[in-house]
């Protein structure tokens, strides 16, 4: 590359600007492919159903909905918000230890055209005040630390 | 009496450093130079100071002294002592204070070791770590006192979040912390050099140690909080893009880059302006991060506070610090000369490379980790950004980076030849085509990414070997062996990487007692559960048994515990390390026919990850030490230390 020596500091600034500017672009428009990343319930009934990509729900775990399948590691349950939608959800694995019914839940995966939620992952709280900060404001939960 | 020892302490502390920032700013007036010997001992008195009520609130927590409310609040009598000791900076305001301790204590290390550096530039340092320590002296004399005294004395103390409860606490924090502020110094450096116009190679080889040092303790700590994480959580993942893990790699990825500009400022005199601007970032990020962390916005095991005055706090004085080293850099900028120049292709040239790359990640991770949390702040609308936006945006950027590492090491400086470099590289790059051809042999259907990465591995882990071909071993420079080492690493974790995500097995079942179950290459036997208990909790545990073909045999002890205060569950999983990999085993729930949930996981060459972690602060530490040895040798300014 042929740079005039005169002319080096201005075009090392300017390709740092332009890698910095091309980073924050890449990073834009990756970031509008995952900006409807999270989906609670009423996401889910007012945008449709995200069939093209994995996502993340959250929500409420319903009272009374945890169903476990035959096989022993594989579970469904409903989650809700406080609206009167609600997400049907099936999971295999080990459900972290805080997972229980009437507590908040994040879970990672897929949907399938029939509106079910495939989870891949159920995200762990760190405590049992923990709340996805998605839904600390719904009024759902408190939204507390440790202390 | 050791609460309000401890208290006073701070108190002194704060107001030394407040003395210090005074007679610094006024040892730089002309006809102040008598000033110069008092503030190097100021320093250090602050940052014995400091430490000294740091030592008081660890005795009030290995004492367990309840009369003090972070103490009850945060701890339990039945603890073992290694919490009761790690536990002191296992909430807020103990945290913050270490924190400023480490902040307080590089001070003085500064003032007492530090030679090389001009004497109005090493006052004008001095006066920029007080500056910082002030602030965060405030905010932990009025927003986070750590010695409150509670009336009355309750019976019993909460107990410390069992998650915490890990030899992880005592090691995990302080490294981190010692990293984070630790770049404190660069910043006060690169502030101290800007006001008395000195940014030249020899500021640049007086940075460079703390830098180094700074970053192997960061380096260290990442390494240790992604296995920490890894075995604690259960999950079987290493890293997981959370915004608090996002909160150290910033820094670290700014430090890294400073680490190498620096590097051509000291060498060729190169890059002032922008070495200077990195120092800034760098800090800048590790007081981003800690806002992220302990301003209670985002929901962590991390985030120990949620008082909205205290994220505004943080908030402010992260602005003042952050706007004011910009105002200064805009200011003075101008006086900073230009410094030489060099070839494109060049050593120069290649680090230039490696600082816009690293920038260019520490922007997608820094728009991911805060772009959701603005968007928030200002629309109310909840975004969630995940780890396939920092793959899909960080991940062949970092490939690319670690490309040009591969070669960067392998050219001279000012000027060189590509010809000349292709030559030198052509033996890793028949490696890497010998890795590439053997992978898609071996492991058929493998991924894009996992592909990528094991290649690259094989052939920069070869090209950073390179420098030390047809050398004279023994008399090649320590600082050369801890680039190679650093670099190696690097590799040696990029192949753990690629390994982990590409052969990972894994096998879920709910298993009767005696149940054998596969996995990868290993046959597990499941023989039943056992309860067992621990100094404050209770747990059932699995008896399994892992053999794999012929070989020696494996006890695997998943536990599921339960806390006793403050109540909690939580997962202990049980790991097997053998050579090439490991065996990982949690324990979940039972079901009425007697059978337990297991999850088994097979990570062949996952322990390259943290192996090559350590790998690169251990080629950090080679070249402080090397660094350090040289820069004896070499007579100091002429100029008389004064203290």
């Amino acid at each position: 590359m042929v740079v005039k020596p005169k002319n080096q500091r201005l075009v090392l600034l300017l390709l740092a600007v332009v890698a910095v500017l091309g980073a924050v672009l890449l990073a834009m428009s990756a970031m509008r492919d995952q900006a409807s990343f999270f989906y609670a319930p009423a996401d889910v009934a007012r945008k449709g159903l995200p069939l093209d990509r994995a996502v993340r729900i959250g929500g409420m775990v319903r009272q009374g909905s945890i169903r476990r399948h035959a096989d022993g590691v594989t579970i469904d349950f409903v989650v809700g918000d406080d609206t009167p939608a609600t997400i049907p959800v099936l999971y295999t694995g080990i459900t972290p230890d805080l997972f229980q019914e009437n507590s908040g839940v994040v879970a990672e995966g897929r949907f399938r055209p029939d509106g079910t939620f495939v989870a891949s992952e159920i995200l762990a709280k760190h405590d049992e005040n923990y709340m996805p900060p998605q839904l600390g404001e719904r009024g759902l939960h408190k939204t507390e630390s440790l202390e | 009496m050791i609460a309000e020892g401890g208290l006073a302490a701070l108190w002194l502390a704060a107001a030394l450093s407040l003395l210090q920032l005074f007679l610094g700013a006024a040892a730089l007036r002309p006809g102040g130079e008598t000033l110069l010997r008092i503030v190097r001992p100021v320093a250090v008195a602050q940052g014995v100071l400091a430490a000294v009520a740091f030592l008081a609130l660890i005795w009030l927590f290995l004492r367990t002294d309840l009369s003090v409310e972070l103490v009850a609040a945060n701890s339990h009598s039945a603890k073992p002592w290694l919490y009761k000791f790690a536990g002191a900076w296992g909430n807020h305001e103990g945290s913050m204070l270490l924190w400023i301790t480490i902040l307080a204590v590089a001070g003085a290390a500064v003032a007492l070791l530090e030679r090389r550096l001009r004497q109005d530039t090493l006052i004008a340092t001095l006066a920029a770590q007080a500056a910082i320590g002030l602030g965060f002296y405030v905010f932990l004399l009025f927003a986070s006192n750590p010695f409150t005294r509670l009336s009355p004395t309750p019976v019993e103390g909460n107990g410390l979040n069992p998650l915490l409860q890990d030899p992880g606490l005592a090691f995990h924090p302080p490294t981190l912390y010692f990293g984070y502020v630790g770049i404190s110094i660069a910043f006060s450096f690169a502030v101290g050099a800007l006001v008395t116009r000195d940014v030249g190679p020899a500021f640049a080889r007086a940075m460079r140690p703390w830098v180094l040092a700074a970053w192997i303790f960061l380096t260290l700590g990442i390494t240790a909080g992604s296995y920490w994480a890894y075995y604690e959580l259960g999950w079987g993942g290493w890293w997981f893009w959370d915004p608090v893990e996002n909160a150290s790699l910033m820094p670290w990825l700014a430090a890294t880059a400073l680490l190498h500009s620096v590097t051509v400022l000291a060498t060729r005199d190169g890059l002032r302006a922008w070495t200077v601007m990195l120092a800034v970032v760098a800090f800048s990020m590790s007081m981003i991060g800690t806002f992220l962390v302990r301003s209670g916005i985002l929901t962590s095991v991390h985030a120990f506070a949620v008082d909205p005055q205290r994220g505004a706090f943080i908030l402010v004085l992260l602005l003042f610090y952050i706007g004011g080293a910009l105002a200064l850099f805009g200011l003075r900028i101008g006086t900073v000369k230009e410094g030489s120049r060099f070839d494109f292709v060049s050593r120069e040239g290649a680090l230039v490379v490696n600082n816009l790359l690293l920038s260019a990640i520490l922007g997608i991770v820094f728009v991911g980790t805060l772009y959701p949390l603005a968007v928030e702040a200002v629309t109310g609308e909840k975004l969630s950004v995940g780890p396939p936006y920092f793959n899909s945006a960080a991940g062949p950027i970092a490939l690319l980076l670690v490309t040009v590492m591969g070669m960067g090491a392998l050219l001279r400086w000012r000027r060189d030849d590509l010809g000349a470099l292709v030559r030198r590289i052509a033996v890793p790059i028949l490696i890497c085509a010998a890795a590439l051809l053997l992978v898609v042999l071996l492991a058929p259907g493998i991924g894009v990414l996992p592909l990528l990465g094991l290649t690259l591995a094989a052939g920069v882990g070869a090209a950073s070997l390179a420098p030390l071909w047809k050398r004279n071993l023994r008399r090649t420079p320590l600082f050369i062996w801890g680039m190679v080492v650093a670099h190696f690493g690097i590799a040696v974790s990029l192949a753990g990487m690629a390994s982990e995500s590409a052969f990972t097995r894994e096998t879920l079942v709910a298993a009767q007692p005696g149940q054998v179950m596969n996995v990868g290459p290993w046959s597990v036997r499941f023989a039943g559960v056992e309860p067992v208990a621990g100094p404050n909790w209770t747990a059932i545990e699995a008896r399994l048994t892992a053999r794999r073909g012929g070989g020696g045999s494996f006890e695997l002890r998943p536990q599921a515990r339960m806390f006793s205060s403050p109540p909690t569950p939580t997962s202990e999983a049980a790991i097997a390390t053998v050579w090439n990999g490991q065996l990982y085993v949690a324990i979940g729930e039972p079901d009425e026919q007697g059978r337990w949930q297991l999850r088994l996981w097979w990570k062949p060459w996952v322990t390259l990850i943290w192996l090559g972690g350590g790998l690169v602060a251990l080629g950090g530490l080679l070249a402080l030490i090397g660094r350090l040895r040289r820069e004896h040798r070499i007579p100091a300014r002429t100029e008389e230390a004064i203290a």
